[in-house]
Protein backbone atom coordinates (compact mmCIF):
# COMPACT_ATOMS: atom_id res chain seq x y z
CA UNK A 1 0.00 0.00 0.00
CA UNK A 2 1.39 3.11 -0.98
CA UNK A 3 2.04 5.19 2.38
CA UNK A 4 1.77 9.30 2.75
CA UNK A 5 2.96 12.04 4.60
CA UNK A 6 0.25 14.31 5.60
CA UNK A 7 -0.74 17.08 7.74
CA UNK A 8 -4.30 16.34 8.66
CA UNK A 9 -6.01 18.67 10.97
CA UNK A 10 -7.64 18.12 14.40
CA UNK A 11 -11.50 18.62 13.65
CA UNK A 12 -12.14 17.80 17.44
CA UNK A 13 -9.97 16.43 20.48
CA UNK A 14 -12.61 14.28 22.64
CA UNK A 15 -11.63 13.90 26.06
CA UNK A 16 -12.49 10.14 27.44
CA UNK A 17 -10.18 10.38 30.36
CA UNK A 18 -7.84 12.79 32.04
CA UNK A 19 -5.12 10.97 30.09
CA UNK A 20 -7.31 9.30 27.55
CA UNK A 21 -7.97 11.17 24.18
CA UNK A 22 -9.43 10.36 20.52
CA UNK A 23 -8.34 12.84 17.85
CA UNK A 24 -10.65 13.72 14.90
CA UNK A 25 -8.45 14.45 12.07
CA UNK A 26 -9.19 15.20 8.50
CA UNK A 27 -8.05 16.32 5.96
CA UNK A 28 -8.93 18.61 2.64
CA UNK A 29 -9.21 15.30 -0.02
CA UNK A 30 -9.89 12.01 0.94
CA UNK A 31 -7.90 9.58 3.86
CA UNK A 32 -6.38 7.36 1.82
CA UNK A 33 -7.40 3.57 2.05
CA UNK A 34 -5.91 2.15 6.12
CA UNK A 35 -7.11 -1.16 7.10
CA UNK A 36 -7.42 -2.65 10.54
CA UNK A 37 -4.27 -3.42 12.93
CA UNK A 38 -2.47 -0.01 10.68
CA UNK A 39 -0.91 2.17 12.37
CA UNK A 40 0.17 6.21 11.61
CA UNK A 41 3.53 7.74 12.57
CA UNK A 42 2.58 11.33 14.40
CA UNK A 43 5.33 13.80 14.05
CA UNK A 44 4.60 16.17 17.66
CA UNK A 45 5.27 19.61 17.52
CA UNK A 46 5.51 22.35 20.72
CA UNK A 47 7.00 19.49 23.01
CA UNK A 48 10.92 20.18 23.02
CA UNK A 49 11.94 17.03 24.44
CA UNK A 50 10.48 14.39 22.24
CA UNK A 51 12.32 14.22 19.24
CA UNK A 52 10.90 11.19 16.97
CA UNK A 53 7.13 10.62 15.94
CA UNK A 54 5.37 8.42 17.89
CA UNK A 55 3.34 5.72 16.25
CA UNK A 56 -0.64 5.50 17.39
CA UNK A 57 -2.61 2.89 16.01
CA UNK A 58 -6.06 3.30 13.90
CA UNK A 59 -9.10 3.71 16.01
CA UNK A 60 -11.51 4.41 13.26
CA UNK A 61 -12.06 5.58 9.84
CA UNK A 62 -15.05 7.44 9.98
CA UNK A 63 -15.29 7.45 5.72
CA UNK A 64 -18.88 9.34 5.67
CA UNK A 65 -17.02 12.34 7.24
CA UNK A 66 -13.64 11.97 5.66
CA UNK A 67 -12.39 11.64 9.55
CA UNK A 68 -9.31 9.63 11.16
CA UNK A 69 -9.35 8.70 14.94
CA UNK A 70 -6.32 8.40 16.90
CA UNK A 71 -6.93 7.11 21.05
CA UNK A 72 -4.14 8.70 22.84
CA UNK A 73 -3.15 7.42 26.05
CA UNK A 74 -1.38 10.23 27.44
CA UNK A 75 2.08 8.91 28.82
CA UNK A 76 4.49 11.06 28.55
CA UNK A 77 5.14 14.44 26.71
CA UNK A 78 4.97 13.80 23.01
CA UNK A 79 1.66 12.24 23.98
CA UNK A 80 0.63 15.17 25.89
CA UNK A 81 1.46 17.43 23.44
CA UNK A 82 -1.32 15.68 21.15
CA UNK A 83 -3.74 15.62 23.66
CA UNK A 84 -3.56 19.38 24.21
CA UNK A 85 -3.98 19.98 20.40
CA UNK A 86 -6.80 22.73 19.10
CA UNK A 87 -8.66 22.23 16.90
CA UNK A 88 -7.86 23.51 13.45
CA UNK A 89 -4.11 22.41 13.81
CA UNK A 90 -2.14 20.66 11.57
CA UNK A 91 -0.39 17.10 12.60
CA UNK A 92 2.02 15.37 10.29
CA UNK A 93 1.28 12.24 9.57
CA UNK A 94 3.07 9.34 8.05
CA UNK A 95 0.07 6.82 7.03
CA UNK A 96 -1.25 4.14 6.42
CA UNK A 97 2.03 2.61 8.26
CA UNK A 98 2.53 -1.27 8.70
CA UNK A 99 -0.09 -4.52 8.09
CA UNK A 100 -3.09 -5.01 9.52
CA UNK A 101 -5.70 -7.75 11.08
CA UNK A 102 -6.14 -10.49 8.61
CA UNK A 103 -9.66 -9.45 6.39
CA UNK A 104 -12.12 -12.23 5.84
CA UNK A 105 -11.98 -13.68 1.84
CA UNK A 106 -15.88 -14.70 2.89
CA UNK A 107 -18.61 -13.61 5.58
CA UNK A 108 -19.88 -15.53 8.35
CA UNK A 109 -17.02 -16.12 10.60
CA UNK A 110 -17.08 -15.80 14.49
CA UNK A 111 -14.57 -13.86 15.15
CA UNK A 112 -13.34 -12.60 19.09
CA UNK A 113 -11.40 -9.29 19.65
CA UNK A 114 -9.78 -9.48 22.81
CA UNK A 115 -7.96 -5.82 23.62
CA UNK A 116 -6.75 -4.62 27.15
CA UNK A 117 -6.48 -0.79 28.03
CA UNK A 118 -5.41 1.29 25.27
CA UNK A 119 -4.82 -1.63 23.08
CA UNK A 120 -8.50 -1.73 22.43
CA UNK A 121 -7.64 0.86 20.04
CA UNK A 122 -7.41 -1.00 16.79
CA UNK A 123 -10.42 -3.55 17.41
CA UNK A 124 -13.11 -1.19 17.21
CA UNK A 125 -12.15 -0.31 13.57
CA UNK A 126 -11.42 -4.14 12.93
CA UNK A 127 -14.84 -5.36 14.43
CA UNK A 128 -16.40 -2.58 12.41
CA UNK A 129 -15.07 -3.71 9.20
CA UNK A 130 -15.52 -7.39 10.24
CA UNK A 131 -19.14 -6.84 10.41
CA UNK A 132 -18.96 -4.85 7.37
CA UNK A 133 -18.15 -7.87 5.69
CA UNK A 134 -20.80 -10.08 6.73
CA UNK A 135 -18.92 -11.54 9.96
CA UNK A 136 -19.61 -11.42 13.45
CA UNK A 137 -17.12 -9.70 15.75
CA UNK A 138 -17.87 -10.37 19.81
CA UNK A 139 -15.32 -7.82 21.97
CA UNK A 140 -13.69 -8.67 25.19
CA UNK A 141 -12.30 -5.78 26.76
CA UNK A 142 -10.08 -6.02 29.92
CA UNK A 143 -8.98 -3.12 31.99
CA UNK A 144 -7.68 -2.47 35.59
CA UNK A 145 -10.57 -0.71 36.72
CA UNK A 146 -13.87 0.37 34.55
CA UNK A 147 -11.52 3.27 34.17
CA UNK A 148 -9.80 1.65 31.65
CA UNK A 149 -12.84 0.52 29.59
CA UNK A 150 -12.38 2.77 26.68
CA UNK A 151 -15.49 3.53 23.83
CA UNK A 152 -18.14 1.12 25.09
CA UNK A 153 -21.14 2.48 23.56
CA UNK A 154 -19.31 2.10 20.04
CA UNK A 155 -17.97 -1.10 20.71
CA UNK A 156 -21.54 -2.66 22.28
CA UNK A 157 -22.96 -0.88 18.73
CA UNK A 158 -20.76 -2.90 16.59
CA UNK A 159 -21.15 -6.07 18.25
CA UNK A 160 -21.52 -7.90 21.22
CA UNK A 161 -19.05 -6.58 24.35
CA UNK A 162 -17.90 -8.60 27.35
CA UNK A 163 -15.76 -6.88 29.80
CA UNK A 164 -13.20 -7.96 32.61
CA UNK A 165 -11.80 -5.90 35.23
CA UNK A 166 -9.45 -6.67 37.95
CA UNK A 167 -11.32 -5.00 40.74
CA UNK A 168 -14.63 -5.88 39.52
CA UNK A 169 -15.88 -2.84 38.81
CA UNK A 170 -17.18 -3.32 35.52
CA UNK A 171 -17.81 -6.58 33.99
CA UNK A 172 -16.09 -10.31 35.70
CA UNK A 173 -13.73 -9.73 38.02
CA UNK A 174 -10.17 -11.25 36.57
CA UNK A 175 -8.03 -11.33 33.49
CA UNK A 176 -10.03 -11.55 29.94
CA UNK A 177 -8.78 -14.91 29.83
CA UNK A 178 -10.70 -16.41 32.43
CA UNK A 179 -13.81 -14.69 31.13
CA UNK A 180 -17.07 -17.14 30.88
CA UNK A 181 -18.47 -16.30 27.91
CA UNK A 182 -15.33 -18.28 26.36
CA UNK A 183 -16.61 -21.55 27.99
CA UNK A 184 -20.26 -20.74 26.65
CA UNK A 185 -19.61 -19.75 22.92
CA UNK A 186 -16.91 -20.94 20.36
CA UNK A 187 -15.06 -18.83 17.51
CA UNK A 188 -13.02 -19.22 14.90
CA UNK A 189 -10.77 -16.33 14.86
CA UNK A 190 -9.36 -14.38 17.60
CA UNK A 191 -7.21 -10.60 17.58
CA UNK A 192 -5.95 -9.29 20.29
CA UNK A 193 -4.02 -5.83 21.10
CA UNK A 194 -2.99 -4.94 24.55
CA UNK A 195 -0.27 -5.67 26.97
CA UNK A 196 2.21 -8.35 26.11
CA UNK A 197 1.16 -10.39 28.99
CA UNK A 198 -2.01 -10.81 27.99
CA UNK A 199 -0.92 -11.33 24.74
CA UNK A 200 0.80 -14.25 25.19
CA UNK A 201 -2.28 -15.68 27.68
CA UNK A 202 -4.48 -14.60 24.89
CA UNK A 203 -1.88 -16.65 22.11
CA UNK A 204 -1.86 -19.87 25.06
CA UNK A 205 -5.65 -20.04 25.24
CA UNK A 206 -5.69 -20.15 20.95
CA UNK A 207 -3.24 -22.58 20.92
CA UNK A 208 -4.68 -24.30 23.60
CA UNK A 209 -8.12 -24.46 21.81
CA UNK A 210 -6.68 -24.76 18.17
CA UNK A 211 -7.94 -21.51 16.86
CA UNK A 212 -6.17 -19.04 14.66
CA UNK A 213 -4.79 -15.71 16.47
CA UNK A 214 -3.58 -12.48 15.30
CA UNK A 215 -1.75 -10.37 18.02
CA UNK A 216 -1.03 -6.36 17.35
CA UNK A 217 2.82 -5.67 18.95
CA UNK A 218 4.05 -1.85 20.37
CA UNK A 219 7.58 -2.19 20.41
CA UNK A 220 9.58 1.02 20.71
CA UNK A 221 9.59 2.73 17.01
CA UNK A 222 11.98 5.52 15.37
CA UNK A 223 11.48 5.36 11.69
CA UNK A 224 8.09 3.12 11.29
CA UNK A 225 9.10 2.43 8.00
CA UNK A 226 11.31 -0.52 8.71
CA UNK A 227 14.82 1.49 7.47
CA UNK A 228 15.91 1.84 11.68
CA UNK A 229 15.52 -2.02 12.21
CA UNK A 230 15.09 -0.56 15.58
CA UNK A 231 11.61 -2.21 16.65
CA UNK A 232 12.69 -5.81 15.71
CA UNK A 233 10.77 -8.50 17.25
CA UNK A 234 12.15 -12.63 17.66
CA UNK A 235 9.98 -14.41 14.99
CA UNK A 236 10.30 -18.26 13.54
CA UNK A 237 12.08 -16.06 10.66
CA UNK A 238 14.69 -14.26 12.95
CA UNK A 239 14.28 -10.47 13.87
CA UNK A 240 11.62 -8.82 12.21
CA UNK A 241 10.53 -5.66 12.11
CA UNK A 242 7.18 -4.53 13.95
CA UNK A 243 7.20 -1.73 11.73
CA UNK A 244 7.08 -3.32 8.40
CA UNK A 245 6.26 -6.82 9.06
CA UNK A 246 4.16 -6.06 11.81
CA UNK A 247 2.10 -4.51 13.94
CA UNK A 248 0.13 -7.65 13.57
CA UNK A 249 1.43 -10.92 13.83
CA UNK A 250 -0.05 -14.49 13.56
CA UNK A 251 1.13 -15.75 17.14
CA UNK A 252 2.75 -19.16 15.76
CA UNK A 253 5.11 -16.73 14.69
CA UNK A 254 6.20 -15.12 17.77
CA UNK A 255 8.96 -16.07 20.18
CA UNK A 256 7.15 -13.68 22.98
CA UNK A 257 11.13 -12.95 24.09
CA UNK A 258 10.67 -9.29 24.75
CA UNK A 259 7.82 -9.83 27.47
CA UNK A 260 9.16 -6.91 29.81
CA UNK B 1 19.35 27.59 -9.52
CA UNK B 2 23.13 27.10 -8.26
CA UNK B 3 25.52 24.65 -9.63
CA UNK B 4 25.23 21.67 -6.94
CA UNK B 5 27.17 18.96 -8.63
CA UNK B 6 30.19 17.88 -6.55
CA UNK B 7 32.94 15.03 -7.20
CA UNK B 8 34.03 12.54 -4.45
CA UNK B 9 37.08 11.11 -6.75
CA UNK B 10 35.47 9.63 -9.56
CA UNK B 11 32.26 9.44 -8.46
CA UNK B 12 29.81 12.58 -9.22
CA UNK B 13 27.18 13.30 -7.51
CA UNK B 14 24.32 15.99 -8.70
CA UNK B 15 24.58 17.59 -5.65
CA UNK B 16 26.17 17.15 -2.39
CA UNK B 17 23.09 15.14 -0.51
CA UNK B 18 23.28 11.14 0.78
CA UNK B 19 21.71 9.45 3.44
CA UNK B 20 23.50 7.71 5.93
CA UNK B 21 23.72 3.78 6.50
CA UNK B 22 21.04 2.37 8.28
CA UNK B 23 18.89 5.35 8.11
CA UNK B 24 17.04 4.42 4.73
CA UNK B 25 17.04 1.28 4.57
CA UNK B 26 17.46 0.39 0.80
CA UNK B 27 16.28 3.17 -0.18
CA UNK B 28 12.86 1.86 -1.59
CA UNK B 29 11.59 2.18 2.15
CA UNK B 30 11.46 6.09 0.98
CA UNK B 31 10.09 6.28 -2.32
CA UNK B 32 6.79 6.84 -1.90
CA UNK B 33 7.60 9.81 0.21
CA UNK B 34 10.93 11.44 -1.93
CA UNK B 35 12.37 10.97 -5.74
CA UNK B 36 15.10 8.95 -5.00
CA UNK B 37 16.64 10.14 -8.09
CA UNK B 38 16.81 14.02 -6.58
CA UNK B 39 19.39 12.97 -3.89
CA UNK B 40 23.32 13.02 -4.77
CA UNK B 41 22.62 9.10 -3.62
CA UNK B 42 21.82 7.09 -0.99
CA UNK B 43 24.15 4.88 1.09
CA UNK B 44 21.94 1.54 1.72
CA UNK B 45 22.28 -0.27 5.51
CA UNK B 46 25.52 -1.97 6.36
CA UNK B 47 26.20 -5.47 4.79
CA UNK B 48 28.69 -8.37 5.87
CA UNK B 49 29.85 -11.23 4.14
CA UNK B 50 27.25 -13.09 6.33
CA UNK B 51 23.82 -12.46 7.33
CA UNK B 52 23.60 -11.13 10.60
CA UNK B 53 20.77 -11.10 13.12
CA UNK B 54 21.91 -7.96 15.10
CA UNK B 55 21.54 -7.22 18.97
CA UNK B 56 18.01 -7.77 21.00
CA UNK B 57 15.24 -5.74 21.23
CA UNK B 58 15.17 -3.15 22.93
CA UNK B 59 17.59 -1.38 20.26
CA UNK B 60 16.47 2.29 20.80
CA UNK B 61 16.25 5.15 23.04
CA UNK B 62 15.10 8.11 23.09
CA UNK B 63 17.22 11.03 24.24
CA UNK B 64 17.77 14.69 24.53
CA UNK B 65 17.94 15.94 20.86
CA UNK B 66 19.03 12.66 19.89
CA UNK B 67 18.59 8.70 20.36
CA UNK B 68 20.89 5.85 20.64
CA UNK B 69 20.36 2.69 19.29
CA UNK B 70 21.80 -0.76 19.15
CA UNK B 71 20.85 -2.46 15.94
CA UNK B 72 23.74 -3.96 15.99
CA UNK B 73 25.14 -4.36 12.03
CA UNK B 74 21.27 -6.76 11.12
CA UNK B 75 21.51 -7.54 7.51
CA UNK B 76 20.61 -10.69 5.54
CA UNK B 77 24.34 -10.61 3.94
CA UNK B 78 25.75 -9.83 0.81
CA UNK B 79 24.51 -12.50 -1.21
CA UNK B 80 20.81 -11.50 -0.68
CA UNK B 81 22.09 -8.01 -1.31
CA UNK B 82 23.25 -8.54 -4.81
CA UNK B 83 20.54 -11.06 -5.62
CA UNK B 84 17.23 -9.06 -4.35
CA UNK B 85 17.87 -5.97 -3.50
CA UNK B 86 20.24 -5.04 -6.24
CA UNK B 87 17.86 -5.66 -9.54
CA UNK B 88 15.27 -3.43 -7.70
CA UNK B 89 17.81 -0.59 -7.44
CA UNK B 90 19.50 -0.89 -10.47
CA UNK B 91 17.04 1.63 -12.38
CA UNK B 92 17.51 4.64 -10.25
CA UNK B 93 19.29 7.90 -11.83
CA UNK B 94 21.33 8.15 -8.94
CA UNK B 95 24.45 7.06 -6.85
CA UNK B 96 24.01 3.61 -4.69
CA UNK B 97 26.82 3.08 -2.11
CA UNK B 98 26.61 0.25 -0.41
CA UNK B 99 27.98 0.39 3.59
CA UNK B 100 30.26 -2.38 3.63
CA UNK B 101 31.21 -4.01 7.59
CA UNK B 102 32.52 -7.41 8.72
CA UNK B 103 34.57 -8.82 11.64
CA UNK B 104 38.25 -9.41 9.77
CA UNK B 105 40.15 -7.28 7.28
CA UNK B 106 39.42 -10.70 4.46
CA UNK B 107 36.03 -10.31 5.44
CA UNK B 108 35.67 -6.95 4.21
CA UNK B 109 37.95 -7.71 1.43
CA UNK B 110 35.98 -10.51 0.15
CA UNK B 111 32.34 -8.53 0.74
CA UNK B 112 33.48 -5.51 -1.31
CA UNK B 113 34.79 -7.71 -4.14
CA UNK B 114 31.08 -9.50 -4.43
CA UNK B 115 29.71 -5.75 -4.47
CA UNK B 116 32.58 -4.32 -6.97
CA UNK B 117 30.83 -7.21 -9.62
CA UNK B 118 27.62 -4.86 -9.30
CA UNK B 119 28.11 -2.60 -12.44
CA UNK B 120 25.29 0.06 -11.18
CA UNK B 121 27.18 0.27 -7.70
CA UNK B 122 30.26 3.20 -8.19
CA UNK B 123 31.11 3.27 -4.78
CA UNK B 124 31.09 1.59 -1.33
CA UNK B 125 31.61 2.98 1.92
CA UNK B 126 33.63 1.09 4.62
CA UNK B 127 32.81 0.78 8.28
CA UNK B 128 34.57 0.88 10.48
CA UNK B 129 33.19 2.25 13.46
CA UNK B 130 30.03 0.54 14.30
CA UNK B 131 30.19 0.70 17.87
CA UNK B 132 27.29 -1.81 18.19
CA UNK B 133 29.30 -5.44 17.66
CA UNK B 134 31.53 -7.12 19.34
CA UNK B 135 33.58 -8.46 16.72
CA UNK B 136 35.30 -5.77 14.19
CA UNK B 137 33.45 -2.92 12.88
CA UNK B 138 34.40 -0.15 15.47
CA UNK B 139 37.16 -2.45 17.02
CA UNK B 140 39.07 -1.50 13.82
CA UNK B 141 38.35 2.00 13.17
CA UNK B 142 39.38 2.92 16.89
CA UNK B 143 42.99 2.45 15.73
CA UNK B 144 45.85 3.44 13.07
CA UNK B 145 46.68 0.15 12.38
CA UNK B 146 43.42 -1.62 12.45
CA UNK B 147 42.13 1.08 10.26
CA UNK B 148 44.98 0.95 8.01
CA UNK B 149 44.16 -3.09 7.78
CA UNK B 150 40.88 -3.07 7.11
CA UNK B 151 41.92 -0.35 4.13
CA UNK B 152 44.54 -2.69 2.90
CA UNK B 153 42.85 -5.51 2.18
CA UNK B 154 40.06 -3.43 0.62
CA UNK B 155 41.81 -1.41 -1.59
CA UNK B 156 43.26 -4.69 -3.31
CA UNK B 157 39.61 -6.26 -3.56
CA UNK B 158 37.75 -2.70 -4.89
CA UNK B 159 38.87 -0.40 -7.44
CA UNK B 160 36.10 1.89 -7.41
CA UNK B 161 35.31 4.50 -5.42
CA UNK B 162 36.30 3.91 -1.43
CA UNK B 163 34.86 5.85 1.04
CA UNK B 164 36.12 5.20 4.83
CA UNK B 165 33.11 6.34 7.35
CA UNK B 166 35.15 6.88 10.55
CA UNK B 167 34.69 6.59 14.17
CA UNK B 168 34.29 9.29 16.73
CA UNK B 169 35.47 7.34 19.68
CA UNK B 170 38.77 8.10 19.80
CA UNK B 171 41.29 10.05 20.94
CA UNK B 172 42.67 12.08 17.74
CA UNK B 173 40.29 11.01 14.50
CA UNK B 174 43.17 13.34 12.39
CA UNK B 175 45.89 10.54 12.63
CA UNK B 176 42.92 7.89 11.76
CA UNK B 177 42.00 9.95 8.58
CA UNK B 178 45.05 10.42 7.43
CA UNK B 179 46.52 6.16 7.83
CA UNK B 180 43.21 5.43 5.67
CA UNK B 181 44.23 8.19 2.86
CA UNK B 182 47.47 6.86 3.18
CA UNK B 183 46.03 3.14 2.34
CA UNK B 184 44.54 5.20 -0.87
CA UNK B 185 41.28 5.39 0.71
CA UNK B 186 39.20 8.00 -2.16
CA UNK B 187 37.13 9.46 0.57
CA UNK B 188 36.86 9.79 4.07
CA UNK B 189 33.27 10.00 5.71
CA UNK B 190 32.38 10.85 9.43
CA UNK B 191 30.82 10.69 11.76
CA UNK B 192 29.59 7.49 12.92
CA UNK B 193 27.20 7.49 16.14
CA UNK B 194 28.77 8.42 19.36
CA UNK B 195 29.08 5.90 22.17
CA UNK B 196 26.66 6.30 25.00
CA UNK B 197 24.00 5.15 27.36
CA UNK B 198 20.57 5.33 28.60
CA UNK B 199 19.37 3.95 32.42
CA UNK B 200 16.19 3.05 33.88
CA UNK B 201 16.20 4.62 37.05
CA UNK B 202 13.13 2.71 38.14
CA UNK B 203 14.61 -0.47 37.32
CA UNK B 204 18.75 0.28 37.69
CA UNK B 205 19.04 -1.42 34.14
CA UNK B 206 20.36 0.45 31.14
CA UNK B 207 17.91 0.94 28.63
CA UNK B 208 19.26 -0.65 25.45
CA UNK B 209 19.79 -4.56 25.34
CA UNK B 210 23.49 -4.36 25.42
CA UNK B 211 24.31 -1.43 27.71
CA UNK B 212 25.46 1.27 25.38
CA UNK B 213 24.63 2.03 22.35
CA UNK B 214 25.45 4.70 19.46
CA UNK B 215 24.15 8.52 19.79
CA UNK B 216 22.83 10.20 16.82
CA UNK B 217 20.74 13.41 16.14
CA UNK B 218 21.30 16.77 16.44
CA UNK B 219 22.81 16.26 19.93
CA UNK B 220 25.90 15.38 18.52
CA UNK B 221 26.05 17.84 15.53
CA UNK B 222 28.84 20.47 16.94
CA UNK B 223 31.26 17.35 17.49
CA UNK B 224 30.84 16.75 14.01
CA UNK B 225 31.39 19.60 13.13
CA UNK B 226 34.74 19.86 14.74
CA UNK B 227 35.87 16.94 13.89
CA UNK B 228 35.07 17.39 10.03
CA UNK B 229 36.87 20.75 10.34
CA UNK B 230 39.42 19.36 11.39
CA UNK B 231 40.09 16.37 9.29
CA UNK B 232 39.09 18.23 6.63
CA UNK B 233 41.85 20.54 6.79
CA UNK B 234 44.33 17.88 7.45
CA UNK B 235 43.85 15.21 4.25
CA UNK B 236 43.79 15.55 1.06
CA UNK B 237 40.98 13.57 -0.08
CA UNK B 238 37.28 14.53 -0.05
CA UNK B 239 35.17 14.40 3.13
CA UNK B 240 31.87 13.67 3.65
CA UNK B 241 30.24 14.98 6.45
CA UNK B 242 27.53 13.65 8.85
CA UNK B 243 26.51 14.18 12.35
CA UNK B 244 22.79 16.02 13.32
CA UNK B 245 22.16 17.40 10.00
CA UNK B 246 17.93 17.87 10.16
CA UNK B 247 18.11 20.95 7.58
CA UNK B 248 19.67 22.85 4.81
CA UNK B 249 21.84 25.47 7.68
CA UNK B 250 23.33 22.35 8.91
CA UNK B 251 24.33 20.87 5.87
CA UNK B 252 26.03 24.42 4.92
CA UNK B 253 27.94 24.56 7.84
CA UNK B 254 29.46 21.23 7.55
CA UNK B 255 30.27 22.14 3.76
CA UNK B 256 31.87 25.58 5.05
CA UNK B 257 33.70 22.63 7.44
CA UNK B 258 35.18 21.56 4.58
CA UNK B 259 32.81 18.44 3.23
CA UNK B 260 32.56 18.28 -0.03
CA UNK B 261 29.15 16.16 0.32
CA UNK B 262 27.04 15.33 3.38
CA UNK B 263 24.66 12.62 4.46
CA UNK B 264 21.27 13.01 6.31
CA UNK B 265 20.62 10.01 9.24
CA UNK B 266 18.81 9.62 12.37
CA UNK B 267 16.42 13.16 10.64
CA UNK B 268 14.90 10.66 8.26
CA UNK B 269 13.30 9.37 10.46
CA UNK B 270 11.38 12.31 12.01
CA UNK B 271 10.78 13.54 8.56
CA UNK B 272 11.28 11.02 5.37
CA UNK B 273 10.81 13.94 2.53
CA UNK B 274 13.98 16.18 4.90
CA UNK B 275 16.68 15.09 2.06
CA UNK B 276 15.02 16.52 -0.96
CA UNK B 277 14.21 19.56 1.09
CA UNK B 278 17.75 20.10 2.03
CA UNK B 279 18.60 20.16 -1.30
CA UNK B 280 16.27 22.49 -2.07
CA UNK B 281 17.00 24.56 1.03
CA UNK B 282 20.87 24.37 -0.17
CA UNK B 283 19.80 25.62 -2.93
CA UNK B 284 17.78 28.56 -2.39
CA UNK B 285 20.83 29.61 0.24
CA UNK B 286 23.51 29.97 -2.57
CA UNK B 287 21.06 31.28 -4.76
CA UNK B 288 20.09 34.42 -1.97
CA UNK B 289 23.78 34.77 -1.40
CA UNK B 290 24.70 35.13 -4.67
CA UNK B 291 27.03 31.74 -5.10
CA UNK B 292 26.72 30.20 -8.62
CA UNK B 293 27.85 26.91 -7.28
CA UNK B 294 28.23 24.68 -4.23
CA UNK B 295 31.84 25.00 -4.73
CA UNK B 296 31.79 28.36 -3.40
CA UNK B 297 31.62 27.64 0.12
CA UNK B 298 32.93 24.40 0.02
CA UNK B 299 36.00 25.03 3.20
CA UNK B 300 35.05 28.47 3.02
CA UNK B 301 34.79 29.29 6.40
CA UNK B 302 36.84 32.48 7.87
CA UNK B 303 38.97 31.88 10.45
Amino acid sequence: MKKYQLDLIVRRVERLRDDYVVLHLTHHQPLPTMLPGQFVEVKVDKSPTTFLRRPISINFVDEANNELWLLVHVVGEGTRAMANLECGSKLDCLLPLGNGYMMPETPGGRYLLIGGGVGTAPLLYYGYMLRNCGCEPTFLLGGRTADDVMQLGLFEQTGPTYVTTEDGSMGECGYVTAHTVLGRQSFDRIATCGPKPMMMAVAAYAAAHGIECEASLENLMACGLGACLCCVEKTDEGNVCVCKDGPVFNVKRLQWQNSK
Amino acid sequence: MAKLEVNIGSLRLKNPVLTASGTFGYGLEFADFIDLNALGGFIVKGTTLHPRQGNDYPRMVETASGMLNCVGLQNKGVDYFCDVIYPQLSGFDTNVIVNVSGSSPDEYAECAARIARLERVPAIELNISCPNVKDGGMAFGVTVSGAASVVRAVRKAYPKTLIVKLSPNVTDIVEIAKAVEGEGADCVSLINTLMGMAIDIERRRPMLSISTGGLSGPAVKPVALRMVWQVARAVNIPVIGLGGIMNARDAIEFLMAGATAIQVGTANFIDPSVTVKIVKGMDEWLEAHGCKSVDEIIGALNV
